[in-house]
């Protein structure tokens, strides 16, 4: 293991600035999608009074739950004492804060009222799940910030692994916190579970290992660094187990709702009749997203091959976004049961529709452009990535 | 008559229009509280309104709709389309599966004492009153519209767009969200919320619940009367009899 150097990137091929450029340019045009959308209001939007969270929170907390799942490849080492994975362990922490930022650009510039993002960090209801969020995403920043200063700084190596341990549990409720704000919505049955919590977080786990795969083989492809197999298929194989758990809890959640007459309605027009939800859910979500990955993953055939994991975590990440917007948009499309036992014939009610805007769409995307490009710029400023993650550097006792 | 201005006089005309425009910009707060009421809110009074759907008509419903439109200044919005427009209060048509029975009924903000939307607010911009009277401090509002998501009314409203021709008592404002305020700023100079006063019958009635003697509190003791989604637990203020 005393083999591994770290190595900034040479970043200076013209693919390169291209990449930087290409994403500099969705970054300014979120931007100017944001200012669009504020000068005018929210009239320009798809986004509605039924509809209040539309295509930007779908970004958002699609990044912000990756973001804390990034982290894992660096828990893995530093709480499970798994050495192999300790050379990956940089990466990992710049990805979870890359996403983060991303996820949370996203999520203050479709506020109301950007401008008084001051408010939301100096007054706090301690009560609101949200209030406890941004506390817990502030905090995140800082413990993983120090987190990795301890890995580059050599005095500091051996506090690291303690500080992976508050990174990790800091982790762990700061997903708790974000499916909570689903979980703890008494009022919508298409929520009011907290089943959410543990939901997000095993999503977490998955979404966050799909974004970091495939940044750490393009970077390694890009660069021309070698990337042994030993340590692709064991990420592989961790994705796959991830992947197949959200799946579980995604028959959970929705069988047990199934299993609620109160629930029922919910279930049967949201996943059984002919909605766009319905085509999202099973195409995108269960057969995209979870069924493809699995079998490309783990299929005798396409085991081992590089690009189709490449394909496959893309589309973990396709079919998690889904996931996403199922959840957040469908659970809202659902009105109501505010009369049980009563039907409302005039005034409220139905599935309301909801057609995303380009705005909403280009600032959602300039969110991950945001995360890509912290992480381009800063593996060429700073040494992230091991010159050499080949199956003899990253395990001496391999035997080829 | 052509008087020059000389340093006295400047000084003179000057200072008075200051005083003037602080005078009057000291009236304008964005506030909802009417600045005339100087005696505090206390927890002695719990306001409330009890609506009563085997008498009010749908000519009444309406009627409370456009009387609070008027009263409160929404409305009028031009960009906003369908659910985009601000909907202080629903006229809803309700219909028992069971039984068949239809009611009609006004929906707006319940103010519950236990409101999921305060519960939410992650800055304090949604809050209750000590009388109950449940509202949304537009200073503090950011916008992020989780009260919205929180309510089990659907009682309330982001604005869309940029506003103009605002009443004086009722500031308003793009990216944040608003609701029926119980027309605090008439009940606080002791009349009825618009809506209350729009109903010529005893249909709607409007006062203090923790008032043994109020109307509110007697209809209560006698009629049969239910709070909407009760399961929740919200003890709203507002309280339905008749469906």
């Amino acid at each position: 293991m005393s083999n591994i150097r770290f190595e900034q990137i040479e970043g200076k091929s013209l693919g390169f600035y291209v990449l930087v450029a290409g994403l500099g340019i969705l970054v300014l045009a979120a931007l100017g999608s944001m200012y669009y959308m504020e000068h005018h209001g929210h009239f320009v939007t798809g986004m509605s009074n039924r509809i209040v969270w539309g295509m930007p929170h779908v970004f958002a907390l699609f990044l912000i739950v990756a973001a804390s799942g990034a982290l894992n490849v660096a828990s893995i080492s530093s709480v499970f004492g798994k050495k192999i994975y300790k050379p990956l362990s940089r990466l990992s922490g710049l990805v979870a804060l890359s996403l983060l930022a991303g996820g949370l650009m996203v999520l203050v510039l479709d506020l109301g009222r950007p401008d008084r993002l001051i408010v939301a960090m100096t007054e706090y209801n301690f009560k609101s799940i949200f209030a406890w969020n941004i506390i817990l995403y502030n905090g995140f920043f800082v413990i993983v910030a120090i987190y990795l200063w301890m890995m580059f700084e050599r005095r500091m190596n051996k506090f690291s692994q303690k500080l992976g341990m508050v990174a990790f549990v800091w982790r762990l409720v700061l997903t708790t916190g974000t499916g909570s704000i689903f979980g703890l919505l008494v009022a919508r049955h298409t929520y009011d579970a907290m089943i959410m919590a543990p939901k997000f977080v095993v999503m977490s786990f998955s979404f966050g290992l799909a974004f970091y795969l495939l940044i750490l083989m393009a970077s390694y492809k890009w660069t021309d660094r070698k990337l042994g197999d030993i340590i692709v298929n064991r990420l592989a194989n961790l994705l796959g187990v991830f992947v197949a758990a959200v799946l579980y809890f995604a028959i959970v959640f929705h069988l047990g709702n199934i299993y609620l007459a109160e629930n029922n309605n919910v279930e049967m027009i949201l996943f059984s009749m002919d909605s766009i939800y319905t085509n999202l859910f099973w195409y995108g979500q269960i057969i995209l997203g979870s069924i493809v990955p699995l079998i490309l993953i783990y299929h005798p055939a396409t085991k081992g091959n590089r690009s189709i994991l490449g394909l496959a975590s893309m589309l973990v990440i396709i079919g998690g976004f889904i996931q996403m917007y199922v959840l957040i948009i469908g659970g809202q499309a659902y009105p109501l049961e505010m009369f049980p036992g009563k039907e409302i014939l005039e005034g409220y009610g139905g599935i309301v529709s909801y057609t995303p805007s380009l705005p909403e769409i280009i600032l959602g995307v300039g969110g991950i452009a945001l995360a890509l490009i912290a992480v381009t710029f800063l593996i060429k400023f700073l040494p992230f990535l091991p010159e050499s993650l080949a199956d003899e550097v990253s395990n001496p006792h391999h035997k080829s | 008559m052509n008087k020059t201005l000389n340093r006295r006089d400047f000084i003179k005309t000057t200072s008075a229009a200051t005083i003037g425009v602080a005078t009057v910009a000291s009236g304008i707060t964005l506030t909802t509280f009417a600045s005339a009421n100087k005696v505090p809110v206390t927890n002695e009074k719990r306001w409330g309104m009890l609506i009563d759907t085997n008498k009010l008509t749908e000519a009444d419903i309406d009627g409370m709709v456009s009387a609070c439109q008027q009263e409160q200044g929404w409305g009028s919005e031009v960009h906003s389309t369908g659910a985009q427009r601000p909907d202080w209060i629903k006229k809803l048509k309700v219909k028992d599966k069971a039984t068949g029975k239809i009611s009609n009924l006004a929906l707006m903000c319940q103010h519950c004492e236990e409101p999921p939307c305060v519960d939410v607010c992650p800055t304090n911009a949604s809050m209750k009153r000590e009388d109950g009277i449940v509202l949304v401090d537009k200073h503090l509002c950011i916008g992020c519209r989780y009260c919205m998501m929180a309510c089990p009314y659907d009682a309330r409203s982001f604005v869309h767009e940029t506003l103009s021709n605002q009443k004086e008592h009722m500031p308003r404002g793009k990216g944040t969200v608003e609701a029926c305020t119980m027309c605090v700023h008439k009940v606080d100079k002791g009349e009825a919320p618009a809506c209350v006063v729009s109903v010529n019958s005893d249909a709607v009635i409007f006062g203090d619940l923790y008032d043994a003697s109020s109307q509110i509190s007697q209809t209560l003791k006698t009629v049969q009367s239910t709070q909407i989604r009760a399961d929740l637990n919200l003890n709203t203020g507002v309280r339905y009899s008749g469906i």
